[in-house]
């Protein structure tokens, strides 16, 4: 038996991923739960609007973060800021009483929201001239939570495809030596990179529409914004993600190395991304890794184009930011790739080598 | 127009893995890069077929239109069909459309494999995929034909086989490069390369390489385990010895030397020179 526990500690040492995923993986699982896995929401973005504007936002405190008092501006107005995502409440004042709309996609804020106005509305002495305060949850009035988790686990499954099925596929024909083959092949390198991603990006469409219609039809998810819109950013984001899956491969020298390290991908996006614990609730030192996450973004669009009808304006940023991360990323992949199917020439340090090739007649 | 490498040097890591290799590859002929482990064989044939780039010396080859290449690992699809991976290769290698039936189907004729067309590539046997990796690289006629040990851990039957379609491509005219851990397949190439370490020991055509053994070669019969000398190796249940200056060791009768004992000679010289 020692022997063979030996054994297995001499494999571990050459292991590095595995030692890596057995040390580092539980550290970060303990920074996450300790600074980023909470449901408490301490700060709501909220905008006051009305004739009592500025009345009403001085009785506003924690956790009500009051980032606009607009006087002018009017409930059409406080609901174009929720639906663009600028904030989680909007208070609209004048008229005979109080309306305080929330946005319903955003589940724990809006849950603390009514909590802390249910104190405010308790401590308010009897015979308060203060006009009576109704409430509104627009979006997904009864919280159900499938609503807002279905559009998230949409990106969650396009991650699993474009990262980890993509990694396998790749690293799949490293192993088995056809890689070189292609490499010997007369074919271009953007073909063979183009061929290899085309059908994972075709397959990923279709589960996402698939998705999409289970939860509308099994749990009546609505989807009243852009179809357009929507498919603009889910083709952004499969191309980060397939472009994250080729760059795994590029790394891996067997599918065994490509699942752990698309694993080690995939955990921080499914805890830091907004999908289960709201950003706004993470401690400031771990926030800044979901501003780095894909999948952050894919979920803004989600569930904005689904829930609320967010206009693609109103999107410019994540869309941006993941038109950015596309580029960045499936760049570098494609570099490392191409260098699979083309090494490059280096130049010799005593003279250059040769390499002559003749078309044949 | 002949192909190959001409001092050629490759480095991995800082290691210098080929000194000043040249093999000559010409058309209608066979070539054979002979070596053991880590000899270098492999390294020659991926930068003759570019998928490494040389630090110093030239490489000749055709267009990759031209050229046939079976890795050590057969590289062929075991998820496709013997069909769909000729299908695929077709495509690749810019078959005319109008060509491709009929060339497939004479390349399944000669590998032996049209009873197999619709069985995946992982079900076949390890000479039936030997075969089928040969075949694919043989698809489209290429000018220059570069094969890393097809024969390793075939049967004796199939590596019969495989070099009928080798010597039977170098009969129409290609050029052909193969690389094998096995001296008697060596034997029988027009042209020889002994690579050791990195470093050509002895090339030419057997009989030259033949003809080069310097001093003797002997056999001392049965014995136990200890070397008659140090220059001595097993052949069966006899020692061959190699006597340097001709003097061979008492005991030992002067032999006329094979191709495996004028191998192991280079190796042994190659050896002493370092």
């Amino acid at each position: 038996m020692w022997a063979m526990v030996a054994k297995e500690f001499r494999q571990l040492r050459r292991d590095r991923r595995t030692v890596a995923m057995m040390v580092v993986l539980p550290v970060l699982l303990l920074v996450v739960f300790g600074y980023a896995a909470s449901f408490n929401v301490s700060s709501i973005p909220t905008v006051v609007v009305g004739p009592d504007a500025a009345r009403a936002a001085a009785a506003l405190h924690a956790p009500f973060d009051v980032t606009q008092v607009d006087p002018a501006a009017g409930r059409s107005d406080a609901q174009s800021q929720l639906q663009d995502g600028k904030a989680v409440v909007a208070v609209v004042t004048g008229g005979s009483s109080v309306t305080v709309l929330m946005d319903g996609t955003q589940l724990f804020s809006v849950q603390t929201a009514e909590t802390a106005l249910a104190k405010m509305e308790q401590a308010r002495p009897a015979g308060s001239p203060a006009p009576p305060v109704s409430v509104q949850i627009l979006y997904n009035p009864d919280l159900i939570t499938s609503w807002v988790m279905v559009p998230g686990l949409a990106g969650l499954i396009l991650v699993f495809i474009g990262t980890l099925i993509t990694s396998l596929g790749v690293v799949r024909e490293r192993q088995t030596g056809t890689l070189e083959q292609l490499a010997v092949m007369p074919l271009r390198a953007r073909d063979v990179i183009a061929g290899k991603i085309a059908p994972y990006l075709m397959v990923a469409a279709v589960d996402l529409v698939l998705i999409v219609l289970v939860g509308m039809g099994l749990f009546h998810v609505p989807f009243v914004g852009s179809v357009a819109t929507f498919a603009l950013g889910a083709a952004l984001f499969l191309l980060v993600t397939l472009g994250m899956g080729v760059l795994i491969s590029t790394v891996s020298q067997n599918q065994g190395q490509a699942i752990q390290l698309a694993f080690m991908i995939m955990l921080p996006q499914v805890l830091l991304s907004g999908l289960i614990f709201p950003i706004t609730s993470m401690a400031a030192g771990v926030r800044w890794i979901s501003y780095v996450l894909p999948l952050t973004y894919f979920i803004q669009i989600s569930r904005g184009v689904m829930l609320k009808a967010t206009p693609i304006t109103a999107l410019w940023q994540p869309l941006g930011l993941l038109a950015l991360l596309a580029v960045v990323v499936l760049g570098l992949a494609i570099v490392r790739f191409r260098r699979d199917l083309a090494p490059s020439t280096r130049r010799a340090q005593r003279g250059e080598a040769r390499s002559e090739e003749s078309v044949a007649a | 127009m002949s192909w190959g490498l001409e001092d050629v040097r490759v480095s991995y890591r800082r290691r210098v893995a080929l000194h000043a290799v040249t093999v000559p590859v010409d058309p209608g002929r066979v070539t054979v890069v002979v070596g053991g482990d880590g000899a270098g064989k492999s390294t020659c044939l991926k930068a003759m077929v570019g998928l490494l780039q040389p630090e110093a010396g030239a490489v000749r080859r055709p267009a990759k239109e031209h050229i046939g290449y079976v890795p050590s690992t057969a590289g062929l699809y075991a998820d496709l069909t013997v069909q769909e991976n000729l299908d695929f290769s077709a495509v690749a290698y810019r078959l005319p459309a109008g060509r491709r039936g009929p060339r497939e189907a004479e390349i399944l004729e000669r590998t032996g494999l049209a009873q197999a067309r619709d069985r995946l590539g992982g079900q076949l046997s390890g000479g039936m995929q030997r075969k089928l990796a040969v075949g694919l690289a043989l698809l489209h006629s290429p000018e220059l034909l570069v094969l890393d040990e097809p024969t390793t851990g075939v049967d004796p039957v199939s590596r019969m086989e495989l070099w009928r379609l080798i010597s039977g491509a170098a009969a129409l005219g290609t050029a052909v490069a193969v690389a094998t851990t096995y001296v008697n397949e060596a034997a029988r190439a027009a042209s020889v390369v002994l690579l050791e370490a990195g470093r050509v020991l002895a090339s030419g055509s057997p009989e030259a390489i033949l003809r080069s053994v310097p001093g003797a070669v002997g056999t001392a019969r049965g014995g136990g385990t200890a070397r008659p000398t140090p220059l001595s190796w097993r052949r069966g249940p006899d020692w061959r010895v190699w006597a340097p200056a001709g003097d061979l060791p008492a005991g030992a009768t002067k032999t006329d030397p094979d191709f495996e004992d004028a191998v192991v000679v280079a190796e042994l010289a190659g050896e002493r020179g370092r």
